[in-house]
């Protein structure tokens, strides 16, 4: 059988459910976010392969993916100037330990 | 054929790649990994023949995000404790399982209307017609290049020292 569609949306679930594992298992905030970038990824992939074949000619996918990672290099950096402000506050980048709000 | 093998290569090095970041300890080899997660797929979207889009993934993500993603490392790095998993072990492990069987069962039984065509090559001009052309994307771009001013502008009010 010849690699097609569902390969392609079954490898994206894959990667999806590793960093959603990630997300919701790790403490470090930075493997959080590193995480995140593979979810994103995963999604990219799908909408590559979406573009690629239903709508070859249209590449309305592949459009989306331009503006996805636009909103994850903007996440990237926000992510990163927040985790770094609250090690600077607190000394940690322990996600179990930053929970001021919960109290 | 080529395109198959290149596919399960790709494939096999990407999920090993995405799984080291997961379930390495030391957080900096786990980014190093997620770099080699990113080429790998730069290299699948070329084999789906989105040769801008490979070229930008090795630019943004390999280029830029894992270099700001290792400065982060190195500012708050901590070396004794790396990154182990919380108490939420057991239930991520089952909430990732129970999505990627969802969406496998749905990928798996639902009749795709594959197109026969074959796919434009290469795609940057026709990519930047349809994002500055007539009826394209003009004014998401413009959006975009905003929201990227405000996430710049806000990385550096959050950052700054008093």
């Amino acid at each position: 059988m010849s690699v097609g569609l569902e390969h392609y949306l079954a490898l994206s679930a894959v990667l999806f459910g590793i960093g959603l594992y990630g997300a919701l298992a790790k403490r470090n905030m930075i493997a959080i976010l590193l995480c995140i970038e593979i979810m994103l990824n995963a999604v990219n992939i799908a909408m590559v392969a979406f573009s690629r074949y239903i709508t070859p000619t249209a590449l309305t996918g592949q459009v989306f993916v331009v503006f996805i990672m636009a909103v994850a290099a903007a996440e990237a950096a926000v992510g990163l100037a927040i985790i770094i402000a609250l090690y600077r506050r607190r000394g940690t980048v322990d996600s179990t330990e930053i929970d001021s709000m919960k109290r | 054929m080529a395109l198959d093998i290149g596919f399960w290569l790709l494939a096999i090095v990407g999920v090993g790649a995405a799984l080291a970041v997961v379930l390495l300890r030391n957080v900096f080899r786990a980014a190093l990994s997620l770099v080699l997660c990113f080429i790998t797929v730069a290299g699948l979207y070329i084999t789906l023949s989105a040769d801008f889009l490979a070229a930008v993934q090795i630019l943004v993500y390999v280029g830029a995000i894992s270099i700001l993603l290792i400065l982060g490392i190195m500012l708050t790095r901590d070396i004794q404790r790396g990154s182990p998993a919380n108490k939420l072990r057991l239930p991520a492990i089952l909430a990732a399982a129970v999505f990627v069987g969802t969406v496998c069962f749905a990928v798996f039984n639902t009749p795709w209307r594959i197109s026969t065509v074959a796919p434009l090559e290469p795609t940057t001009a026709a990519l930047a017609g349809k994002l500055f052309g007539e009826n394209g994307y003009v004014l998401s771009v413009e959006i975009a290049a905003v929201m990227l001013l405000a996430a710049v502008l806000g990385a550096i009010v959050l950052v700054r020292e008093k």
